[in-house]
């Protein structure tokens, strides 16, 4: 677990620094992920098995995914006035792409994956 | 910032808690209060949500998020003095992003098999999400901030955010448009697509995680592993090319 950890800060550590070796508008831990990404597919390649620790603290984190993004959201609060204000656009802009870009990809998705077989239906 | 409670009360009472009162102002001040408060207020919402059975109302963030400003308005405490605290929580946000990796690698066969379709569906949906809603925003009059933190919402916050940033928005306003995104994703899918008759749980959980990201995958999940699984991958996708492209989309939009 925290060995897993410890690797998982190192590839953090290798976006931030590859962020700022390069200039590149995106996020730190987005360049992490495809480093970490990149190592993860050589070592299946390698036919070396998920390593245990990383494996636990990867589902540890991911499990919880949710309250990591609590305390920036709580930070709606210095927000109400312009949120209030332009509620109208914003809820709707939300909604209406929400739809269709569900409805888009689904369907473009039944249409070239085809119909699966009865024990993947939903109920 | 002292206790604005205290000040109501009876004097005798009023007396009696003074020490307690101290206790608070010295808690109050230091990065424990906002990490404990962070901790308990998911708890109890997480708990609340699982007893629910993952209803998407009980969203977890939602709740926690309301309880923490309720605590923070009662108790006069500032945003700031709160993510004192909070920011350890914070920071993980982008320890979780690399670990996303991790289940995108246990797919990375089957992903590489159908990259062209999965790839091609990840174009059109994006393009579908992001055409819509600037295009609604715009026609009912958001502004120019609004509209740059509306633009990375359907990719998973820790990325919405620098992205938000980039392109002249705030990180706040994107995670609480890419929440609310998550928290309709989550709602309406099912009936929508059964309206549409989408029955395979890889074209559903793929659809959900691309334009609902970490909440849609969440839900994913709990209906059906493989919904689950294609939603990861959805995710994780968007998330890298929404990264990689909507910053530069984001400067062309604004030029």
């Amino acid at each position: 677990m925290i060995q897993g950890l410890a690797v998982l800060l190192l590839f953090q550590s290798l976006g931030e620094a590859l962020v700022q070796l390069s200039g590149a508008p995106v996020p730190g831990p987005v360049l992490g992920l495809v480093a970490l990404l990149a190592f993860l597919v050589w070592r299946q390649r390698n036919g070396l098995g998920e390593w245990k620790p990383l494996a636990q603290a990867a589902d540890g984190l991911l499990a919880h995914l949710s309250i990591f993004f609590v305390p920036v959201s709580v930070g709606v609060m210095l927000y109400w006035e312009p949120l209030a204000r332009e509620g109208l656009a914003w809820i709707v802009a939300i909604i209406a792409s929400t739809v269709a870009a569900i409805a888009v990809t689904a369907l473009f998705l039944k249409h070239r994956l085809g119909e699966p077989g009865d024990e993947e239906s939903p109920p | 910032m002292k206790n604005g409670l205290a000040a109501q009360l009876p004097v005798g009472l009023s007396h009696a808690l003074e020490p307690l009162a101290e206790v608070w102002v010295y808690l109050a001040a230091t990065p424990l209060f906002g990490l404990t408060l962070t901790l308990s207020a998911y708890i109890v919402a997480d708990y609340v949500s699982a007893r629910s059975g993952r209803r998407p109302i009980a969203n977890p963030v939602l709740w926690s998020v309301l309880a923490i400003i309720a605590v923070l308005t009662a108790t006069g405490t500032p945003y700031r003095r709160y993510f004192e605290g909070a920011q350890f929580v914070h920071f993980m946000l982008g320890t979780a992003t690399v670990a996303l990796a991790v289940p995108l690698a246990r797919l990375w066969p089957e992903l590489r098999a159908r990259s062209a379709t999965l790839l091609g569906a990840l174009a059109l949906g994006a393009t579908t999400s992001i055409v819509v809603t600037l295009g609604a925003a715009w026609a009912l009059g958001a502004s120019p901030v609004i509209l740059a933190s509306l633009l990375p919402k359907s990719v998973t916050a820790p990325i919405a955010m620098g992205v938000a940033e980039k392109v002249g928005g705030s990180a706040t306003l994107a995670v609480v448009f890419t929440m609310t995104t998550g928290i309709v994703g989550a709602l309406i899918v099912a009936p929508l697509l059964n309206a549409l008759g989408v029955r395979d749980w890889a074209a559903r959980g793929y659809a959900i995680g691309l334009a609902s990201h970490g909440i849609g995958t969440a839900r994913a999940w709990s209906v059906h592993p493989r919904a689950g699984a294609y939603a990861s991958l959805a995710m994780g996708l968007h998330g890298v090319f929404g990264a990689l492209l909507l910053p530069w989309l984001g400067g062309w939009l604004t030029r």
